[in-house]
């Protein structure tokens, strides 16, 4: 049976359908739902002929139902939006429209022509979205206020459903784009750049809560608290998104399982990118870097399990991965370039795999805080491996021992630091090497790799 | 004095061991320079050769000479010149032959590829370690007549300051493990001037933030600019101290 209501008939909780659908259907849908419902009745279940046979009924329905809005800066833009009915279409004109708050409570398309301005002058939020199918799309946000009690957004979506956000600029807002009890949204293309200020006067980016299946690529924050923030969330796709300079974190998620992060580049951020309590993420072709600092990190991951971490790039952080209370996990192919330390590992990870993966130019390559180590490691390069290779089979003869006697000293004697590149430092490091004694035991890679892999 | 000065740094240039020391480090800093993409981490790499050569060609170089010379200063002595004056150009000819040859061999492709400033500390702080191992290499010298024992004595103070003191640290944060240890840390490293030296310079570069608590500690006090005059005034007291207490025992000294 097909639903009546305003959600549309496809399934969203099928993820792989759930790109494709923004692209190929039209957001009207859910009128030539309503009209043609005992058309679809006589209809077969081919869901092909349904669709088709939507389609055809959507074009009549748009041009009998749906209406097109102009609005320049001269008219009222909370007026116009409050008369329009359901599936209308506003073409915003370019301008600056200073504006109070608008709520929109009825699927509605909002488009903006060469980035009309909405200027809101730091007294209250610009677009709280009630309803479900709405697209906002090509419009300039600005100059959200800062609150405590209630987080003001220059987009804030309240239990929606299918709102597509495109191609926004927001500036100097408080929040920028805050799904909050939605599903199904798409948000693409943003720009979201903040002004930085100290951590608590500002927000997040793109902030997401307690949602479920949204699309989030090819946006841009800066800036802000955290540029990307999820608490809740399921099932989700991040990709393509460029997050750096941010006061905190690039990306921040907590809560939130199921979800894949892709082709994703954060740099520069004050705290790298923080993840925490949740299970069965992937993480592809990310990339982390140059986030520097005495408490950054590449990646930092707290109490994840049965996730992937593969194929990403990290160069030059403090702390390129730093692991804690994560478990059955797998991290393969990655790169660890230039990094302070590549991997710290706390003692009570347990059960993942490190394996592929390239370790180049890093100051300590793996550190730990414990003598047990319960994480299987293997066929890595390391640069600072020296074994020999007798057989030509690229994997060297003797296991390599990532942690250095000086690494674990630090790990219990902070003060110790002092002595980095030191002579003495050195020393201790060749003979540990050669005779090792308090580095644990159980941390090796039985099989290094001999040249670095190509990834 | 001056003329005395003269000589001394004439005689040395013209030695092959000065001319041979410029080009190892030379040949150091160029290809550590060419072989590292980033400046910064040429840099790194070349501090460490530096805490380790300089220091070590600095104070065997300038006891030896002082014994070869040692024949020289008795001459001298003979002369109406006060010890001091004799002695004082004999140090500052050793320090300024072997001051510019670190100039020329590190100072100059550093300016040259790196040009900021923490090549400036480096190359500030290495000149200062030079002197002030001079400055215990004749230290060294005038506590005994024995050529033997000073290029001994010589090497022992080489091997306390670039490895066994980092031992005794390192013991002593182990030991005291549960105490705040990080303003004493600072104390410990200007007890050393190859420490001094080193964390000056690290202090200007990213990986300071690998270092932690300690770190911090050490950045808010290198970073000002009140802290790095303090760590430069102690790295002076290195270089004028014992060259201070040397002469002392040599003016009163039976040659």
């Amino acid at each position: 049976m097909f639903q009546v209501n305003n959600s549309p008939c496809w399934d969203h909780r099928v993820s792989r359908s759930f790109s494709r659908s923004y692209t190929t259907y039209p957001q009207h849908s859910s009128v030539q739902l309503c009209a043609f419902q005992t058309l679809r009745h006589s209809v077969s279940s081919n869901w092909r002929t349904c669709t088709l046979l939507t389609t055809i009924a959507f074009l009549i329905c748009f041009t009998s139902y749906a209406r097109l809005w102009k609005i320049t800066p001269k008219q009222p833009l909370k007026q116009a939006i409050e008369q329009a009915n359901a599936y209308d279409t506003l073409l915003i004109q370019k301008g600056l429209y200073r504006i109070q708050n608008i709520v929109i409570d009825k699927p509605l398309t909002l488009i903006g022509q060469q980035f009309p301005i909405l200027d809101i002058q730091f007294k209250n939020e610009i677009f709280t979205v009630k309803s479900n199918d709405v697209t906002i799309k090509g419009i300039e946000f600005r100059n959200v206020g800062m609150t405590s009690m209630i987080d003001w957004a220059a987009i804030k979506v309240l239990e929606a459903s299918n709102i597509r956000i495109l191609n926004n600029r927001i500036r100097n807002c408080y929040f920028g784009i805050y799904l909050s009890a939605s599903d199904h949204c798409l948000v693409q293309g943003n720009d979201v750049q903040g002004n930085p200020k100290e951590e608590q006067n500002t927000g997040n980016g793109i902030h997401a809560w307690k949602c479920d299946s949204i699309l989030i690529q090819h946006n841009h924050t800066q800036g802000h608290r955290d540029g990307i923030y999820f608490e809740f969330v399921t099932n989700s796709t991040i990709q393509h998104n460029d997050s750096q300079q941010n006061i905190r974190y690039g990306l921040h998620f907590m809560f939130s399982h199921n979800n894949g992060y892709f082709y994703n580049h954060f740099h520069k951020n004050g705290a790298g990118v923080a993840v925490m309590y949740t299970k069965f993420v992937t993480m592809k072709h990310n990339i982390f870097e140059q986030n520097w600092g005495g408490a950054a990190y590449g990646l930092l991951l707290k109490d994840i399990s049965d996730s992937h971490i593969e194929q990403n790039s990290f160069k030059t952080n403090t702390v390129g991965v730093y692991m804690e209370g994560c478990s059955r996990s797998v991290f393969t192919k990655n790169q660890f370039i230039a990094n302070g330390y590549a991997l710290r590992v706390q003692a009570n990870c347990d059960d993942n795999t490190l394996t592929y993966s390239n370790f180049r130019g890093n100051t300590f390559d793996v550190a730990t805080n414990g003598d047990v180590v319960l994480n299987h490691v293997s066929h890595n390069y390391w640069d600072k491996y020296e074994g020999y290779d007798l057989n030509r089979d690229g994997i060297g003869d003797v296991p390599f021992r990532p942690v250095s006697l000086y690494a674990t000293v630090i790990e219990r004697i902070p003060q110790a630091m002092m002595l980095l590149r030191s002579f003495t430092v050195t020393l201790l490091d060749r003979i540990e090497k050669i005779i090792p004694t308090l580095t644990p035991e159980g941390m090796k890679d039985e099989k290094p790799q001999m040249k670095p892999l190509k990834l | 004095m001056n003329k005395i000065t003269k000589y001394v740094l004439y005689d040395i240039v013209r030695n092959r061991f000065v001319m041979g020391y410029t080009l190892l480090l030379l040949a150091i800093s160029m290809s550590f320079f060419s072989f590292e993409s980033d400046p910064n981490k040429g840099l790194l790499s070349l501090l460490n050769i530096i805490l380790m050569v300089v220091p070590l060609v600095s104070i065997i170089f300038s006891t030896i000479h002082f014994y070869n010379s040692y024949e020289f200063i008795e001459l001298m002595s003979a002369q109406p010149l006060s010890r001091k004056a004799i002695f004082l150009s004999e140090y500052l000819g050793v320090a300024a032959s072997l001051s510019l040859a670190f100039l020329v061999g590190v100072g100059i492709p550093t300016l040259v590829f790196g040009g900021d400033q923490s090549s400036l500390i480096l190359i500030i702080s290495g000149l200062l370690l030079t002197l002030s191992f001079v400055s215990l290499a004749f230290l060294a010298s005038v506590i005994t007549r024995d050529k033997a024992k000073g290029i001994g004595l010589a090497l022992v103070l080489w091997f306390y300051f670039s490895l066994v003191y980092d031992g005794l640290v390192l013991g002593i944060l182990f030991s005291f493990n549960d105490y705040p240890l990080e303003k004493a840390m600072l104390v410990l490293t200007a007890l050393n001037p190859t420490d001094l030296a080193r964390i000056m310079v690290l202090m200007k570069m990213d990986i300071s933030a690998l270092m932690g608590f300690t770190g911090a500690v050490f950045q808010d006090f290198f970073s000002t600019n009140y802290g790095l005059l303090v760590a430069l005034f102690v790295l002076l007291l290195w270089v004028v101290v014992p060259v201070s207490i040397a002469t002392r025992i040599f003016q009163k000294k039976d040659l």
